[in-house]
């Protein structure tokens, strides 16, 4: 980027408000994807949308990409800035705008962090239900960008669910506003939606209007141990045949359990093939009663042990295991892959055992846990970056694991995005005319294409090897 | 163009940061919301941990080429290792930082043609006018404060410039005083006590109450003779060679078999003690003898604890109307040790005062060693909120149980105009009160 047009934007935001230092910019040159990294020119943090317009216009004149950035932490590359370009914060726009404890409704700047929101709503007798394990980072702005579930998301849904309403600065530098506080608004096209999970890649989210819901009065939760991913995965179905939609439901596969139990030692059978995490809320009698009828459901399945929380602190205690999973495979070997390949809930055994083989097949470590209930998994590939052989093998391995999951009647990613890092895969998912589709939308709002380019859209497709098994 | 300096420090950087350290970092960003530099440049990745990880690896990478912005967010970093606790990945941040130190120091003093010897990190201090005046700033304030008369006696000013050199110079002749009350009754415990360079200058009050609540609650107290400084404050500023002279020292001094603890009640030493085992991880011969030394640590308040203060402390007499007292957490007691409950316990017990939490009480307050010395900027925003929660919070008495931390909440009661209403003590002192003085 030549130097007047860094001075041009510099002087947008104010020199205390830009980065251009060699460490700054390398500060800002990754994610949370592993083996993705690229310099930005720029990294700049505006005050208020019209900051945000007046660097989007000048970008559009000459053509220099804009990234925007929550906290980074997508596990897609979504905000590697591969082509160079300028960097947008929203460190300086992290304010509540507007509490509206009527409408149950928050409206909110993107840089405000997840967690914050329930801070602040809770105290009130509401929440908000999308919880990301990473919500005591990341920003509202990136949630509504990736559309991020939770562990939550069986019963409440994902980040989708809950923006009534959001201002854009669109690539041309105007202001778009969709939806508002309303429950219902079915004026022409549902913009609002188009832009939930768009990555930044066709305008820059400046407010939010988020729903809130009344806080659950009670919740209790339990753990269940399987010798057979089949049964564990059977009870799954069942309980949500009964009827009974647990928050949370959560999975880990047998190697998952042993390292929890190898490295935190808290008493887990490490004989077994599945556990399951299950948390029920709502009034105190509804509760109670599906409780039992889980315990049932589990029992007739063969489940090898129960475990019921009898206080808030043995609850904490039981969901410990799988709140750990990830910190206690990261630890295992230099570098973490964590994936997100989804199916539907019935084929959580098939995808469990198909990602054991493709481990298996190629010589990795690959240990599964997830959201059970919603059939999204997360496969975790533990490898050593500056092992090229073995990055060669990861690499087939995971294609080989989307290929498994869309044959299941799964997708790529449940709720991580597709970025640069799954862009070669998007059309395995959607096929040719989804790509056109999506690639005339992307035209028609970013023609000069500099929103976030090389997301999404990828330059070379991945050939998909049909495997037979 | 490369200069000689950036080339030598890419090679310090690949002789003294381990790579395999490095690779630990996924950078998931948890530690982000826990570093207190984020937090205070407005959440600026540069200054974080995650953004400090990665300028390591692209300088040892040699993807990135040395220079003074690259050099500032390591010096902004206050060593408060609260990123370590924060972390899924289990990343040493503090063995990173302190490697990266070793790095730096190495590729500078090499480059230095002239041979200048290094006296110390404290160089440059003096180079700095505006440092210099913080550095003066902070000796008027104790020479006004209560402090002047321990501080004189082994001259205050003199700890400056050649810091590391006094700080050696001034361990202990133990024990210095007759004992306060000696040990009466039957011996419970037999404990070393570790003194600490500073502890035991300016703040050897504190010292001699802890010997005697120890005493009081059933301790054999021996305070082992050639002691040294634990080390720490070489290892934070890159000059590991010479803790680990330190760590020798002390390993040598401290008769195991003798003792069931070695007791500190400075928590940024008991860290660092406790860490002498990784000091000599590549050492097979001295390893295991750091292994058998940290395994005896204990700080102050955990062992209080154990020899049943909390209930001790119920049971003394109410005396005066209830007081409001908070706890500002040690860093590195809390992130490496792991000790944050402890204190509290303590503190609740009291029975003529009142706990209340400290919001943020487990962010660092700025001291940080020497830190607030060098980085005076960063260390008053950062002294600023933190004074701004104590007044939030009304406590007239903010413990803290380092000294660092302890004259840096006196310094920020002093420059908030808050010396009539709040006060800041050592957690031993303000037991010392309840149960000696009458
Ligand atoms: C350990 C770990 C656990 C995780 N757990 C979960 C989980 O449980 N569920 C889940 O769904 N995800 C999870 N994630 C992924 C990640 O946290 C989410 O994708 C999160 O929403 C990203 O938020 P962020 O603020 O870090 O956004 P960033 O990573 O900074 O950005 C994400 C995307 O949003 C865009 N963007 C950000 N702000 C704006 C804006 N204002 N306008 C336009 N575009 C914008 C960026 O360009 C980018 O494409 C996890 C990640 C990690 C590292
Ligand atoms: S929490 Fe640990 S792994 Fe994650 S970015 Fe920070 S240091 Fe790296
Ligand atoms: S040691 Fe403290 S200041 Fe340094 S990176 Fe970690 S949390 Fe931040």
């Amino acid at each position: 980027m030549e130097e007047y047009i860094i001075q041009k934007l510099i002087d947008i935001t104010g020199k205390e408000n830009a980065k251009v230092t060699i460490a700054q910019r390398l500060a800002y040159s990754y994610d949370a994807t592993a083996n993705f990294q690229a310099m930005p020119d720029l990294v700049l943090s505006p005050a208020n949308m019209g900051e945000i317009q007046q660097i989007v216009k000048t970008c559009s004149e000459y053509r220099i990409p804009i990234i925007s950035r929550g906290s980074g932490t997508n596990l897609a590359a979504g905000t590697v800035p591969n082509a160079g370009g300028v960097i947008l914060l929203f460190n300086r726009m992290n304010r509540v705008l507007d509490f509206d404890e009527e409408n149950l409704t928050i409206t909110v700047q993107p840089g405000v962090v997840t967690q914050h929101i329930n801070e602040l709503v809770e105290p009130k007798g509401l929440f908000y239900p999308p919880d990301p394990s990473s919500m005591k980072i990341s920003t509202i702005g990136g949630n509504v960008s990736e559309n991020s579930g939770g562990l939550r998301g069986l019963k409440y849904g994902v980040t989708r669910d809950y923006v009534k309403g959001l201002s854009v600065v669109l690539p041309n530098g105007e202001i778009l506003k969709t939806g508002g506080k309303l429950t219902k608004d079915v004026a022409g096209y549902d913009l609002t939606s188009l832009f939930v999970g768009s990555e930044g890649t066709i305008g820059v989210i400046t407010e939010i209007t988020l729903g809130l819901i009344p806080t659950p009065q009670t919740k209790q939760t339990l753990l269940v141990f399987y010798d057979q991913l089949e049964t564990a995965a059977q009870t799954v179905s069942s309980i949500i045949a009964a009827k009974v939609v647990p928050t949370t439901l959560e999975f880990m596969d047998k190697g998952t359990i042993e390292n929890v139990e190898d490295y935190m030692k808290i008493g887990l059978p490490t004989d077994c093939e599945a556990m399951l995490l299950i948390e029920l809320d709502g009034d105190m009698q509804t509760v109670g009663k599906e409780m039992q009828l889980v315990l049932k459901i589990c029992k007739e399945h063969g489940a090898k042990s129960t475990q019921l929380a009898q206080s808030e602190e043995e609850a904490l205690q039981l969901s410990t295991a799988r709140r750990v999973a990830l910190s206690v495979l990261a630890r295992k070997r230099p570098t973490t892959i964590l994936e997100d390949a989804t199916v539907p809930r019935s084929e959580i055994a098939n995808m469990v055992k198909e990602i054991q083989r493709i481990a298996d097949k190629y010589n990795l470590m690959i240990f599964t846990f997830g959201h059970a209930g919603d059939g999204n998994l997360h496969p975790t590939c533990l490898t050593d970056a500056r092992d090229k052989e073995e990055m060669e093998r990861v690499e087939a391995a995971f294609s080989e694991i989307f290929d498994s999951a869309l044959r299941l009647g799964g997708t790529i990613t449940g709720e991580h995005g597709v970025g640069e890092m799954k862009a070669p895969y998007l059309e395995w998912k959607i096929g040719e005319s989804g790509i056109e589709v999506m690639k005339g939308i992307k035209q028609s709002i970013d023609p000069l294409n500099i929103m976030n380019p090389g997301k999404i859209f990828a330059k070379d497709r991945k050939q998909r090897v049909v495997v037979h098994s | 163009m490369t200069t000689a300096l950036q080339e030598r420090m890419q090679q310090a950087f690949v002789t003294h940061v381990d790579d395999d350290r490095l690779m630990d970092c996924m950078r998931c960003g948890f530690c982000l919301p826990a570093c207190p530099t984020y937090i205070h440049s407005n959440f600026d990745e540069t200054q974080s941990p995650r953004g400090r990880i990665a300028l390591m690896r692209a300088v040892r990478d040699g993807q990135i080429m040395w220079d003074g912005s690259v050099e500032e967010s390591f010096d902004l970093c206050l060593g408060c290792r609260a990123c370590e606790p924060a972390c899924p990945a289990g990343v040493q941040y503090g063995t990173l930082i302190e490697e990266t130190r070793e790095a730096i120091l190495s590729a500078k003093s090499q480059t230095m043609k002239e041979k200048v010897i290094r006296k110390g990190a404290f160089d440059h201090l003096f180079a700095d006018q505006k440092k210099m005046h913080t550095a003066v700033n902070l000796v008027t304030f104790y020479q006004k404060s209560g402090l002047q008369k321990v501080v004189r006696k082994i001259g205050f000013l003199d700890l400056f410039p050649p810091f590391m050199k006094e700080m050696e110079s001034v361990i202990p002749d133990p024990p210095k005083r007759k004992r306060p009350q000696g040990q009466q009754g039957e011996v419970k415990v037999k404990v070393a006590f570790f003194a600490g360079c500073l502890m035991d200058t300016m703040f050897n009050e504190t010292n001699r109450n802890t010997i005697a609540i120890l005493e009081k609650l059933g301790c054999e107290v021996v305070i082992p003779k050639n002691q040294q400084c634990c080390g720490a404050l070489h290892g934070h500023s890159g000059e590991l060679e010479k803790s680990k002279r330190n760590a020798k020292r002390n390993m040598e001094a401290f008769q195991l078999d003798d003792i069931d603890y070695i007791v500190n009640n400075a928590g940024g030493c008991g860290a660092f003690l406790e860490e002498y085992d990784k000091l000599f991880a590549d050492d097979p011969r001295l390893y295991e003898k750091a292994k058998q030394f940290t395994a005896k640590q204990i700080d102050i308040s955990s062992l209080f604890v154990k020899l049943g203060i909390v209930d001790f402390l119920e049971k003394l007499p109410k005396k005066s109307t209830s007081k409001l007292v908070t706890y500002q957490d040690s860093c590195h007691l809390r992130n490496v040790t792991g000790v944050k409950d402890e204190p509290r316990q303590i503190l609740k017990a009291v029975q003529d005062c009142t706990f209340i939490e400290l919001p943020n009480a487990d962010l660092c307050c700025g001291s940080a060693g020497i830190y607030n010395l060098l980085q005076p900027k960063m260390s008053s925003v950062i002294l600023k909120s933190k004074m701004q929660k104590v007044q939030e919070v009304s406590a007239g008495t903010v413990i803290t149980t380092n000294p660092g931390c302890l004259l840096q909440m006196k310094v920020g009661i002093e420059r908030e105009g808050l010396t009539s209403t709040t006060q800041a003590m050592h957690l031993v002192d303000f037991i010392y009160e309840r149960i000696f003085a009458q």
